[in-house]
């Protein structure tokens, strides 16, 4: 579970995240939904200990992560927005440098690494080099990588950029049938119908406060428009009215 | 603790993979030292070499006014080529190189010589040919004053004066260089160039681990990780030392096999390079490894590309240590506070030992415990640079 409440972080002179607060439960999937430059990059790196928060609370399953970011970080895999990988080094290895810093043993590594290739279907590029990869295969490699530890809560920053149509479906089923073992999802997308289609619970997010939250009925209902992509218009526009 | 040995396990065993560390490390010292060496001695021999006893060919305007005077410069291997030049073509002859350098005998040299006044002798050389013409106009020189000196002995002598009264003063110089201090060039090269292959094992680690690292996007996942940043810059500062500590070796090896084959005591130049001096200069020269790595460390963490990072480390490299190279020459002797400066220490110490002399323990401890203290300095600052958020660029 992750609880963010009255999240502040200012770069210079720029605000760019005001006030946030949402909480996403487990065995549920929370999309942070707004236009690019919203903010929500920057609150999920906040989530990820990348960035402090200039004010605010941020809980990781009760774990205040600016009281003991080790111990938050052990609890959260994070899939971060620009997810390169060692070229030199195959997927397996990969996968093996993020679970020896977690502290994982070598029998435990390889039987996760054994089980993450039949989830991910990663059997023909986990011994190849990551050099050359494809968008898709890159992505499975940085997705296999934030889970070997096996963490409660997965942090996804805008995971379905760039990737095709077969990739983007592997994505939604992997991340419905984490929902369904009871983890907590927490991923960022500008895109309407991705986050219509996988999400239990929307956060839509403008220049840096969060102006609706709620299922997709919800939503709809608030806005009172039936059309979803209407309903997160009229949300999102109104939030400008406001500034 | 175990995770600094794990950042570097990785790094060291990635890196083994990658052609351009491999290529820095492995590559450029130990195979550009030798032939650099070798490209020195060549340069040193061809200047230093004696070439008095070649036989060299001299034009000569007016041969037929002082045939004596021919007959010795034949009889010291200088063949006498006559030729017709007046002394504005003797000039852009020599200038244009068509002859090296011109002697002109003048027409009264004869009457001159006879009546024992001084009889003048042209030579024409272009000084800016230090190794051609200037070289041969100085041996015939040499010849001609010989001659003359003798000659003018013996005209006293004639006369029945001592020609002693001549030499009121006699200055001896006494040559006190040793054949290893006669190679002072060579030894500010070679412990240059150990210095420069150290830190050029370890420059393309450092980029990879740290402006390579931001460029690829792994970073942010790798800070996710549950361990405190300043391991992970930590362990990459040990897994770059590593690199430098292979290049160092290895150049040092490298050059100690070439300096068998080369027989330096025939130039008058000797370098004590065996195996127990090469021990010695890796030994001397390895506290500055944790410096470079941590200054290539911090230096690369300012900037925002591998070819930015490129650009600076191969000024932060090759600033502290092209002096290295030029120390020698310009006799700069050192002192007690000049084995604090890293890198400067170092070179000391190694031309100490390639000198064949034993360095003093007290300078070996000042420039070792510096060095190191510095190294652990800049360490601790590149862990603090991990610690910001501008790392994320």
């Amino acid at each position: 579970m992750i609880r963010v409440s009255d999240l502040r972080k200012s770069f210079a002179e720029v605000e760019a995240v005001a006030a946030v607060s949402f909480t996403a439960e487990n065995g549920e999937i929370t999309g942070l939904l707004g236009p690019n430059g919203a903010g929500k990059s920057t609150t999920l790196r906040m989530i990820a200990s990348l960035l402090k928060a200039d004010d605010g609370r941020i809980l990781i399953d009760d774990v205040d992560i600016a009281k003991d970011p080790i111990e938050a970080r052990r609890r959260i895999g994070v899939l971060s927005h620009a997810s390169g990988l060692y070229p030199h080094l195959t997927a397996r290895e990969n996968i093996r440098y993020f679970a020896v810093l977690h502290g994982m043993s070598r029998p435990q590594t390889d039987r996760r690494c054994d089980e993450l290739q039949s989830l991910l279907d990663m059997h023909d590029i986990m011994d190849r080099r990551a050099k050359g990869f494809s968008q898709g295969q890159r992505l499975k490699t940085a997705l296999a990588r934030a889970l070997v530890h096996a963490p409660k809560n997965l942090i996804l920053d805008e995971p379905t950029n760039g990737l095709d149509v077969m990739a983007v479906r592997a994505l939604r089923e992997l991340l419905s049938a984490l929902r369904q073992s009871g983890h907590c999802i927490l991923f960022s997308s500008h895109v309407m119908q991705e986050v219509a289609m996988l999400c239990d619970r929307v956060v839509v997010i403008a220049h840096g406060r969060v102006v609706a939250q709620g299922t997709i009925e919800e939503l709809r209902a608030q806005s009172a428009e039936p059309n979803l992509e209407d309903a997160f218009v009229k949300l999102i526009g109104s939030a400008e009215g406001i500034n | 603790m175990r995770s600094i040995f794990l950042v570097f396990a990785k790094e060291f065993l990635e890196n083994l993979r990658d052609r351009r560390t491999i290529m820095a490390a492995l590559v450029f010292g130990p195979v550009l030292g030798p032939i650099m060496l070798a490209a020195l001695l060549q340069i040193s021999t061809s200047r230093g070499g004696d070439s008095l006893d070649e036989p060299m060919t001299l034009a000569v305007v007016g041969s037929q006014y002082a045939p004596q005077l021919m007959g010795l410069l034949e009889s010291r291997d200088i063949t006498i080529k006559p030729v017709e030049l007046d002394e504005v073509q003797a000039r852009r002859a020599v200038r244009e190189r068509e002859h090296a350098t011109v002697l002109r005998v003048p027409e009264h040299f004869a009457t001159r010589f006879a009546n024992a006044a001084p009889a003048p002798l042209q030579l024409f050389v272009d000084a800016s040919d230090r190794f051609g013409g200037f070289k041969e106009a100085e041996r015939v020189r040499g010849v001609l004053e010989r001659y003359g000196t003798e000659l003018g002995q013996t005209r006293l002598l004639v006369r029945g004066v001592d020609p002693l009264l001549l030499a009121p003063i006699v200055v001896q110089p006494v040559d006190v260089s040793t054949p290893a201090s006669r190679a002072a060039l060579m030894l500010g090269i070679l412990s240059y160039l150990v210095i420069f292959a150290m830190l050029m094992g370890g420059m393309y680690l450092a980029i990879d681990s740290t402006a390579g690292e931001r460029e690829r996007g792994s970073l942010e996942a790798l800070l996710t990780m549950p361990l405190p940043r300043s391991y992970l810059i930590y362990g990459k500062i040990l897994a770059t030392s590593a690199y430098m500590l292979i290049a160092v070796s290895l150049t040092v090896a490298a050059c100690t096999v070439t300096l068998q084959f080369i027989r330096l005591e025939e130039f008058g130049m000797s370098i004590a390079l065996g195996p127990v001096s090469a021990l010695l200069i890796v030994l001397f020269v390895s506290p500055l490894i944790l410096f470079g790595a941590s200054l290539m460390t911090v230096v690369a963490s300012f900037t925002r590309s591998f070819r930015e990072a490129q650009s600076y480390l191969g000024m932060v490299i090759s600033v502290p240590t092209l002096p290295l190279a030029f120390i020698g020459v310009l006799g700069l002797t050192p002192t007690a506070w000049l084995y604090m400066v890293p890198s400067l220490s170092q070179h000391f110490l190694l031309t100490q030992v390639l000198r064949g002399e034993t360095p003093s323990i007290l300078n070996v401890l000042i420039s070792a415990s510096v060095s190191l203290t510095i190294g652990m300095i800049l360490a601790w600052v590149a862990g603090r640079l991990y610690e910001r958020e501008a790392i994320l660029g």
